[in-house]
């Protein structure tokens, strides 16, 4: 039972979307809570009460304060968080518990659309709740501007490929406990070792090599960059990362629902 | 029997809106439905009965485009389900066999966006969401979330989802199943509606009652294979007979009295059902002569070929 995906996809994923966008600005309040005050609790506890201890940090060649370095990480690190969650969890709740994809699949929407809505969801919640953070660490002023706000588009591009990611194991655990697997083998470890709170070059040779594997560390360095204000071509290969993420990782998340839901 | 079938559009009414021709499912080594072909004309109401495991969840699941099949043809309106599963879709109402009513909205939003997926036009998809909560009687539920709702108000709502687009052919996979009596009646009374406003139906139902009440035709599987086929009316006489007597705990003299008489009987030790065509002269004398109490005539049922056609074994 081979399928091409491409034929069986149509922008009626919007209605799937849509729906996702329905529930969420019911209680888009308590949505905007973790956005708005994340930032606020990293800065104050690491910013001001850890930079005393810690000083300022080099990257690229420039001495940077602590606050600098860590704002865009949390970004980045948001912009994993919210997709990657949303595809995992929440996606697998719908899937699973609700029955949400079962009764859409006898409309007439395709699982590759109701997938591709799901996704396209995620990264969607990536790119609010990056808005607002950025935002939020924009009145510290740690935001170089206009460059800074490229990290719009660019959480929309890292939330599709997160996101994708976060669907490829909904499609394959077999209940909601097994998500503990990943995140605390994929999403923890990146948390904390992908240049998010100290620099790469920290680790040891061997440890370095993995991170320079994991898409947070790209991340990362494309929010670091683009925060500095720096735009230039060493941001090409954490763009190029991630879009081959999302090149790769899209279909086969179609490719795992398909086997898992059409029986 | 008809195999080769054009995909026109367009098909005249006496054209049967399903047809199966050979229709197989196969789950790895299990063969859930074993080349069976059935076909369900315009305005008929058509029932699939069947033991768990029979396969008539899988054959409906292929209907309604959801599983591909392994094998046959399977033609909607006359289009070939391999080739047109978003058209057909698009033209058909789906009440599953579980609740998948969307929790996370409320009533009314639960028909508003369910018609979004069929890209109804909003104007469109509110007002038929109106009128669809009032024929259901749930107005006064409609902002209510799904959680809230009784089992039957559910129901209900599922089948007013199904009807959103329209749809030239309702499929309906155990619609009453653990429904309270007063629910069960009031989904029954509305199918009656449908029925006679003219929607064709497909029904797979355990519910016996159900099924010679609702069906005009239908068929009961066993094994992935159809055992019969025909008028819940004519599948009672043909099968069964007229009448029923039951005797409960049968002293052996009314065993010797049936085997010499040779009457139609099913022995299950402390129970011995007869099924005959005239039962009012034979329950006088069996009543008389062999038992003074516990023993009953009724009329025979759906239930009654079910049982002697599919087994009394339990499936599970």
């Amino acid at each position: 039972m081979k399928e091409t995906i491409s034929v069986n996809l149509s922008a009626r994923f919007l209605r799937v979307w849509e729906r996702n966008l329905v529930v969420y600005r019911q209680n888009w309040k308590i949505s905007f809570v973790p956005p708005l005050l994340e930032p606020f609790f990293y800065l104050v506890a690491f910013g001001v009460g850890l930079s005393a201890l810690v000083g300022n940090v080099s990257y690229r060649g420039s001495e940077i304060s602590y606050m600098l370095f860590i704002a865009p990480a949390l970004l980045a690190i948001n912009i994993m968080n919210n997709a990657f969650f949303e595809n995992t969890y929440a996606s697998f709740v719908r899937m699973y518990y609700q029955k949400t994809f079962d009764a859409m699949m006898a409309t007439p929407l395709s699982l590759e659309e109701i997938i591709t809505g799901e996704i396209m969801w995620g990264a969607t919640k990536s790119v609010i709740a990056t808005a607002i953070m950025l935002a939020v660490i924009s009145l510290f002023g740690l935001i170089r501007y206009p460059e800074g706000l490229l990290i719009i588009p660019l959480s929309l591009l890292g939330g599709i490929a997160f996101g994708s990611i976060g669907m490829i194991f909904t499609a394959i655990v077999a209940n909601i406990e097994l998500f503990n697997l990943p995140v605390f083998l994929f999403i923890t470890p990146m948390f904390l070792f992908s240049g998010t709170f100290f620099p790469v070059e920290n680790l040891p040779g061997w440890a370095q090599n993995i991170a320079i594997l994991l898409p947070l560390t790209h991340m990362v360095n494309l929010t670091r960059s683009l925060s500095l204000g720096i735009v230039d071509r060493s941001l090409l290969p954490g763009f190029f990362y991630f879009v081959v993420s999302c090149i790769v990782f899209f279909p086969i998340a179609i490719h795992k629902m398909h086997r898992r839901l059409i029986k | 029997m008809k195999v080769a079938r054009k995909n026109s559009p367009e098909q005249s009414s006496a054209a049967p809106i399903v047809e199966a021709v050979a229709l197989r499912k196969e789950f790895g080594e299990l063969v859930a439905v074993n080349n069976i072909s059935f076909s369900v004309s315009h305005g008929e109401c058509f029932g699939f009965l069947g033991p768990n495991g029979a396969g008539k969840t899988s054959t409906i699941r292929m209907i309604y485009g959801l599983s591909p099949m392994t094998g046959g043809n399977l033609y909607v309106f006359g289009l070939d389900i391999t080739q047109n599963a978003r058209t057909i879709k698009s033209r058909l109402g789906v009440c599953h066999q579980d609740n998948n009513l969307d929790p996370d909205l409320t009533v009314r939003q639960n028909l508003e966006i369910f018609s979004r997926y069929f890209d109804m036009p909003l104007g469109v998809a509110q007002s038929q969401a109106a009128s669809l909560l009032k024929f259901m009687a749930l107005e006064h539920k409609s902002d209510a979330r799904v959680m809230e709702l009784s089992g039957g108000m559910m129901r209900r709502l599922v089948l007013a989802r199904s009807l959103l687009n329209s749809p030239e052919l309702l499929i309906l996979d155990e619609p009453t199943t653990g429904l309270d009596p007063q629910s069960r009646h009031q989904v029954w009374e509305r199918l009656a509606e449908l029925k006679a406003r003219g929607l064709s139906i497909l029904i797979s139902t355990h519910n016996m009652d159900e099924a010679a009440r609702l069906c005009d035709r239908l068929i009961i599987m066993d094994h992935g294979g159809i055992l019969v086929e025909g008028r819940p009316f004519d599948l009672i006489r043909e099968h069964v007979g007229h009448d029923i007597i039951e005797v409960l705990e049968p002293p052996p003299g009314l065993r010797q009295f049936v085997r010499l008489r040779n009457l139609e009987h099913e022995d299950l030790g402390h129970r011995l059902i007869i099924s005959t065509e005239d039962g009012n002269a034979l329950f006088r004398e069996i009543s008389s002569e062999y038992c003074k109490e516990g023993c009953i005539m009724r009329m025979a049922t759906l239930e009654d070929v079910f049982l002697k056609l599919t087994g009394r074994e339990l499936r599970e």
